[in-house]
């Protein structure tokens, strides 16, 4: 008997270990980033674009780069993904087709997103002929962001109780009437913080946008969705890797890595801070 | 009433177009994918592609297009990083499902959420100014940039994913099974171990494939700290070269419509297939042993 | 609400269609704006003579790296204006890109040494060019093989996207590379990986080993190097072995245009190469055009110093 309660506190001991150990993980990594980038921060490293070549000045090109690549990824991922979850949840009848369907969107889920960048290549630098641009990167991080959008806003569909579907539809509203105005209103918290994770995820992607468009040293910001664009993810690859001066620019590369971090987390609690706020306001979990 | 009609049929269209643009998509990148790569095989034999072990398609002499050892390289960090996450990931699942109260289940849960989080160049990063260095100061070696290290951030990446899902599939084994093993008089522990991670086994094999997924399909980070030797590894402590890494690596540099940018496509290929055969084994156990699914 | 997500709907397709039509009218309105791309030996000298040649111009300058091959397949791809390479494009790269409409001519703007680094703790000074050859090819192993102790080597090069990596393959080894040779991402890469390694060596070029004020930079040193057993060993430190030829690893660093540069092209280049230009290249640790070179620029039209 003793025997086994020896082995429980070992056993139990090694669980709280794993746990541990993976929160010193996690712990490391803000705290290695946070310290040895702080000091890069300033004002001026946000505001500033580089200057001479990138050793001095700050990030801002990458910062905008960053958010306006997003911005083609989210017009581009969102409503496609969203209607797509709409057919999934609302129209479509279970069968082999839907069937099929699920398994497609779990296996883009899983495909290495270097082979989207592949396919951006392919697709919308050559075959559309958009060129290296936010455009092409921009649309490629969205077939990138697609599945996610696709799963988790059928998910929040899925939340929604069919009562409320089966109300509409006694009243005499048609099947579109209901989605509007019974369904999509309370699955809109769910879609809308799921869909800014999935956002967050595409700000931090590098491997997509390697060759579809971004660049290491812009002198002005993209006049249109036609121009090249600098990007944070692909800022820090280069100043870690392949830059002149790795030395020199080690700090302005862990300051990067600290304003990337920091977007990300922002945006991570921002989809928090919706689905408490409006998740309440729809009296829905 | 017949508008009316005509507007809700439209909209079903719509909707159904949008729907199947998964499968569109899917097909198209497969498609991308072989008609570029198969075009690879006008200049390279087929036996040479597959178990030739030198890739250098930029040789002095002959262009070589061997994958082989890339392929070696990608499993090696691949079961590098298995070997560490698997029993940390399990381990810290059981312990949140277990174990854990209410309020630490929370936070470990946000604390592995902003794991998952991070993005790839950033755990890059960190192989390359930290764990490459710490890993060359404990073992002595010249240089931290090898498949061990690769290997370490890519179980960090993976271990989000094995985590959750293993969580999962724990909380679901229903509680009959734990209250009857209790009552013959089993302890919490050997309960967890004979009965309920037993019961919960599919679940946590589910996600111990989306973990190899995960890091088979991983670019950045084994770009950024492997070391990008394209020899065939004898040792964790060597440099590594990947499929993704390799063609990360190389894509820029090829002129559109060359022999190397078709087996750049091959190597896509073999990759995309190879990340649809971990689904396809993820998918076969969830429906036999699960029963229900969509 | 159901007025307001079909509202958000067409505020965002209105949105949409506004950014990819303003995208439309601007792209082709592109006459002063010049794309250099490729190697990443000169991406940092490029970009410094860039940003030079903006504060006096109104033009926009992006230069990006990616290694030579990047630049050469952007040049055929008609994805740049200019190419950066430090290694001359191949015959079949040539053909290609005359397939594609592209007629590449080479301008020299700079030259470049190539210095061999190694650890400052090694014993071993200096190396015969064969001896570089046969470490790079595999062939010797240990660095008790000429003359250090008994240290496995550890080698550490660039990749093959990269002009540096082809130069030095194809004037130093004359073979290809050991598959043991450690691709880094960058020249940067190569010396701190160096500098952490006891045994490595290391192929960059000479303006990334001295620091601003002209002093080797710390933890490495470079090997002399001796053209065959009989040559004296000469040392990549002093510019004048290297503008002279007395060292053996010079390149010529090459800007490949699509025809005769013209317009803000040619303007730029000639910046490139005239007194101001050129001293520019000095202080970035290059070497300056010299007389063959300078011919060579002319035959294209443009007059080596003359803006």
């Amino acid at each position: 008997m003793k025997f086994n309660r020896i082995k429980e506190i070992i056993g139990f001991g090694l669980l709280i270990l794993s746990a541990v150990l993976v929160v010193l993980i996690l712990g490391i990594i803000i705290f290695d980033i946070a310290i040895k980038g702080f000091g890069a921060i300033s004002w001026g490293f946000l505001i500033d674009f580089p200057k001479e070549g990138m050793t001095k000045g700050g990030i801002f090109p990458a910062i905008t780069g960053t958010i306006f690549v997003t911005l083609i990824t989210t017009l581009f991922s969102i409503p496609l993904g969203v209607s797509a979850a709409i057919y999934l949840s609302e129209y479509a009848i279970e069968g082999r087709l839907t069937h099929i369907v699920r398994a497609a969107i779990r296996n883009l889920a899983g495909i290495p997103s270097i082979i989207y960048g592949l396919f951006g290549v392919a697709i919308f630098v050559q075959g559309l002929n958009f060129g290296t641009s936010v455009l092409s990167s921009g649309l490629t991080l969205g077939l990138l962001t697609l599945p996610w959008i696709i799963a988790t806003s059928e998910e929040a569909l899925k939340t929604v109780p069919q009562s409320y579907r089966v109300g509409a539809l006694a009243l005499g509203a048609t099947k579109w009437q209901t989605i509007r105005s019974n369904v999509l209103p309370y699955a809109f918290p769910g879609i809308l913080t799921s869909s800014i994770l999935g956002l967050s995820r595409a700000a931090g992607e590098t491997a997509p946008i390697l060759f579809t468009g971004v660049a290491f040293f812009l002198p002005r910001l993209p006049y249109s969705v036609f121009d090249q664009f600098m990007a944070l993810p692909y800022h820090i690859y280069i100043l870690s890797t392949q830059h002149h001066a790795i030395d020199q620019v080690k700090p302005l590369a862990y300051g990067t890595t600290l304003v990337l971090i920091a977007i990300v987390f922002l945006l991570n609690l921002a989809a928090i801070i919706v689905r408490y706020k409006l998740g309440r306001k729809y009296y829905l979990k | 009433m017949n508008f009316k009609k005509i507007k809700e049929k439209a909209i079903y269209i719509f909707f159904f177009l949008t729907g199947i643009l998964a499968v569109i998509i899917l097909l198209g990148i497969f498609l991308m994918l072989l008609i570029n790569g198969l075009q690879a095989f006008k200049d390279v034999k087929l036996l040479d592609f597959f178990f030739g072990t030198v890739w250098n398609p930029s040789a002095y002499e002959e262009s070589s297009y061997g994958i082989l050892s890339m392929v070696v390289s990608t499993f090696m960090v691949t079961l590098g990083a298995m070997m560490i996450a698997v029993p940390l990931g399990i381990g810290t699942a059981a312990y949140i499902a277990e174990i854990a109260n209410e309020r630490i289940r929370d936070i470990l849960r946000s604390i592995i959420g902003i794991l998952a989080g991070i993005p790839s160049v950033v755990i890059g990063f960190i192989g390359i100014v930290l764990v490459g260095p710490f890993i060359a100061k404990v073992f002595n070696l010249s240089s931290g940039l090898n498949a061990l290290n690769g290997s370490i951030l890519l179980a960090v990446m993976s271990l989000p994913t094995i985590i959750s899902i293993s969580e999962g599939a724990i909380r679901e084994v229903p509680k009959d099974f734990k209250v009857a093993s209790y009552a013959l008089g089993a302890n919490r522990w050997i309960t967890l171990i004979k009965v309920t991670i037993p019961a919960a086994f599919s679940g946590i094999i589910v996600s111990i494939m989306l973990g190899i997924g995960r890091a088979i399909g991983e670019t950045m980070t084994v770009l950024m700290a492997t070391g990008n030797a394209p020899a065939i590894p004898h040792s964790f402590f060597d440099s590594v070269s990947t499929m993704t890494a390799t063609i990360a690596i190389e894509m820029g540099e090829v002129p559109y419509g060359t022999t190397h940018y078709y087996a750049l496509f091959a190597v896509g290929a073999v990759l995309f297939l190879i990340s649809l055969g971990v689904n396809l084994i993820a998918e076969l156990v969830t429906t036999k042993y699960r029963g229900r699914r969509t | 609400m159901n007025k307001l997500s079909s509202l958000i709907k067409i505020k965002v397709l209105i949105l949409l269609f506004v950014i990819i039509f303003t995208g439309c009218v601007r792209k082709g309105v592109n006459d002063t704006f010049i794309q250099i791309k490729g190697s990443d030996t000169e991406v940092n000298l490029v970009q410094r003579l860039a940003e030079e040649f903006m504060k006096e111009h109104q033009v926009y300058i992006a230069v990006t790296g990616g290694g030579s091959g990047t630049g050469i397949a952007s040049l055929i791809n008609k994805q740049t204006d200019i190419a950066n390479s430090s290694r001359a494009m191949k015959d079949e790269e040539i053909n290609l890109a005359k397939d594609n409409d592209v007629n590449p001519m080479a301008i020299v703007v700079a030259l470049d040494g190539l210095a061999l680094i190694v650890h400052e703790s090694l014993p071993v000074k200096s190396l015969t060019l064969d001896e570089v050859g046969k470490i790079y090819r595999g062939e010797i192993n240990n660095w008790e093989e000429v003359g250090g102790s008994d240290l496995e080597i550890s080698m550490y090069g660039r990749q093959s996207n990269s002009g540096t990596y082809i130069y030095f393959r194809d004037n130093v080894l004359k073979g290809d590379y050991s598959p043991k040779v450690r691709r880094m991402n960058g020249t940067s890469q190569i010396l701190e990986a160096v500098r952490r390694d006891k045994a490595g060596i290391g192929y960059v070029g000479i303006g990334y080993i001295i620091d601003d004020q002209g002093n080797v930079k710390s933890g490495i040193n470079s090997l002399k190097i001796a053209k065959d057993e009989n040559s004296p060993a000469i040392s990549p430190l002093e510019p004048e072995n290297v503008i002279s030829g007395l060292y053996s690893i010079v390149r010529p660093l090459y800007q490949y245009t699509d025809g005769k540069p013209k317009g803000n092209i040619l303007d730029f280049i000639l910046y490139e190469l005239s007194d101001r230009g050129q001293e520019i290249v000095v202080m970035e640790g290059y070497y300056p055009v010299s007389s063959a070179y300078i011919k060579m620029n002319e035959k294209l039209g443009i007059k080596g110093n003359e803006f």
